[in-house]
């Protein structure tokens, strides 16, 4: 007999209607999810990685039965979640990093004992419950602490135990290490780690465009870009779809333009963008010797070599294969 | 059986729970205290001045102290229930309502119980401290009749607030600018400072959707009966009252449904600063 899905999806669509600008004709829309066919085993933490704005958050949202999707189907533990979005709930929990949860005036135990309640736990379950997340986090301390008088970073630690408080059988992870400092952030991964392997069929869909965290957590990944799912499978076999090639990451001085690295012959891909005062030049080659090229383009330009490394494949390589961008551009496109 | 006491267990905890932060605000919080207390005090103190200064009978200042106190209700059920979901999405506490597995109601409900601590502290105070000092005198013909005109009022008025509430799923600000609008308007219409029989048949039927309108005329006739200002027979109140709650309370629940699934489905249901 075959095993209930955690998650499925299935041509899965989402279109924003968004306010036309004066002067502006045709359709005024958002594609914000596009023919997404994901599959998401029991058990499994499942990570979804991409940029800023790549339709992550709006997947999440359909899935939490916060939104509807504009097309196709949408099941969590079989359940679809426009059909039945109640039973849903039953199931799931969400937290999204850089949020905090709850009232001020509130205690961090009293906020987080609120949130036990919309779940029905009892008393000595809430208790325990949020006892060990709260040591988990690094609160224990900080119960009897008002949330006002807590840090921002804090605060999210709260929101992050909260998420687990209903012992829920699938957990959508948000970018849940967003903003936080490198332990906490380490601690954090390590107990989602933790939890989906001491409890088997416990299920994490874990967002983020950080692909260390993705490389690190995820049993399998899923690449999205502008909506659509552009690959899916383990860290290991997205990395092995780039053996042979070769990458380089190179340190320059500031380069004013970074288009023509693209049209140089040998290069397969390139991302670059300018940051603290250098220019960083991430290259996948089809072989080594278009490098000689590579360097005779960043003196033409003016540029001086800082560093050079050559380097293993990693998601954001795969990621620069897969779109011709790498993860952070937005900012600093080239 | 066993889903529906489930879902009662989960209903209840949530009214617990939601309450909680409201409850334990007003320890933590004093200065309510004289902001609920002192300062509506003045506002009914003004409208007690202008019917000494017309010579109206005393009666007249029963009635305003009444509505002083029933005020109160009024204000809760508008600024600390139907609007609170438009800083539960700004806060992002609403996203985390809506994917728990719990009614909307039992968390308007907790809402409601919570802040309805401080509002009938309110009421009180204007109403006791009110008779003190104006000196007014209620005679209560009939307890039992009181106190059911004042559990309908409040049933089909916070029925009426969940209604409210339900359009901020879909709307921010237009729908605060409507709880703005409709403090003052109703607080002419209920007849909270002048019994609302002067406002002539049509006006006063028309008011009488808003339950406060008829819950204050039938506590003034059964406080003063000799008056001779009510708008309808109490029976009659009364069961319009029952009517109007178990109206309110089925259409909120509907609309409560409807609205959420429109703000689904248009994206607007965690959707910030609009």
């Amino acid at each position: 007999m075959s095993q209930t899905l955690a998650i499925k999806t299935e041509h899965l669509g989402r279109i924003y209607q968004i306010k036309r600008k004066r002067g502006e004709s045709g359709p005024a829309t958002l594609v914000a999810l596009e023919d997404v066919n994901l599959e998401v085993r029991q058990g499994e933490l499942f990570g979804l990685l991409g940029p800023n704005g790549a339709g992550k958050t709006t997947l999440i949202k359909i899935l939490t039965t916060l939104l509807t999707p504009t097309s196709g189907r949408a099941f969590v533990d079989g359940i679809d979640v426009v059909e039945n979005p109640q039973e849903v709930r039953r199931r799931i929990n969400m937290v999204s990093g850089g949020e905090s949860c709850g009232y001020g005036l509130l205690t961090v135990e009293e906020n987080l004992w609120m949130f036990t309640q919309f779940y029905g736990l009892d008393f000595k379950t809430a208790r325990e419950r949020i006892q060990s997340m709260l040591e988990v986090v690094g609160l224990a301390d900080r119960a009897k602490t008002k949330a006002y008088h807590l840090s921002t970073g804090m605060k999210q630690k709260m929101n992050f135990a909260r998420g687990f408080l209903n012992d829920p059988q699938i957990l959508f992870l948000d970018e849940p290490t967003l903003g936080l400092d490198v332990q906490t952030s380490r601690i954090l991964r390590d107990f989602v780690k933790r939890w989906v392997r001491e409890r088997p069929g416990k299920t994490i869909l874990l967002t983020t465009h950080y692909m260390a965290e993705a490389d690190e957590l995820c049993d399998r990944v899923a690449i999205i870009d502008q909506g659509r799912i552009l690959a899916c499978d383990t860290p290991a076999n997205l990395k092995r779809r780039l053996q042979g090639a070769s990458i380089f990451k190179l340190q320059t001085t500031p380069l004013d333009t970074l288009e023509h690295f693209k049209q140089l012959p040998g290069v397969s891909q390139f991302a670059g963008h300018r940051r603290n005062g250098h220019t960083e030049l991430n290259f996948i080659l089809e072989d080594e010797n278009a490098l000689v090229k590579v360097l005779d383009a960043v003196q033409a330009k003016g540029g001086h070599l800082l560093s050079l490394e050559k380097r293993e494949p990693t998601l954001e390589d795969v990621f620069i294969h897969l779109v011709g961008r790498g993860l952070s551009d937005e900012e600093n496109p080239t | 059986m066993k889903n529906f006491r489930r879902e009662l267990m989960v209903f209840l905890r949530t009214v617990i729970g939601r309450a909680y932060p409201r409850l334990i605000g007003l320890q933590r919080e004093r200065s309510w205290l004289f902001f609920e207390i002192f300062l509506p005090l003045l506002g009914t103190a003004a409208f007690v001045y202008i019917y000494r200064a017309l010579g109206a009978k005393p009666e007249f200042t029963g009635f305003v102290v009444l509505g002083g106190a029933m005020t109160a209700y009024w204000m809760n059920v508008l600024w600390s229930m139907a609007t609170q979901f438009y800083w539960e999405k700004e806060t992002g506490n609403l996203a985390l309502y809506l994917i728990a597995p719990t009614s909307r109601m039992a968390i308007l409900l907790g809402m409601a119980f919570g802040g309805m601590v401080a509002t009938t502290v309110r009421a009180l105070a204007v109403l006791i401290l009110g008779s003190l000092v104006f000196r007014v005198t209620f005679t209560v013909s009939n307890w039992g009749a009181l106190l059911l005109v004042f559990f309908f009022t409040l049933v089909a008025l916070y029925g009426l607030g969940m209604i409210f509430a339900s359009a901020f799923l879909l709307y921010g600000r237009e729908a605060w600018h409507m709880a703005n609008l409709l403090q003052e308007p109703v607080f002419l219409l209920s007849g909270f400072y002048f019994p609302i029989k002067s406002l002539g048949f049509w006006i006063s039927a028309g008011a009488s959707l808003i339950p406060i309108t008829l819950g204050l005329d039938a506590m003034r006739q059964l406080l003063y009966p000799q008056a001779g200002w009510g708008f309808l027979d109490v029976g009659i109140e009364t069961t319009i009252l029952a009517v109007l709650s178990v109206v309110f309370l089925i259409a909120a629940h509907r609309m409560l449904l409807w609205l959420e699934n429109v703000a689904r489905r248009e994206g607007r249901l965690t959707v910030r600063g609009q």
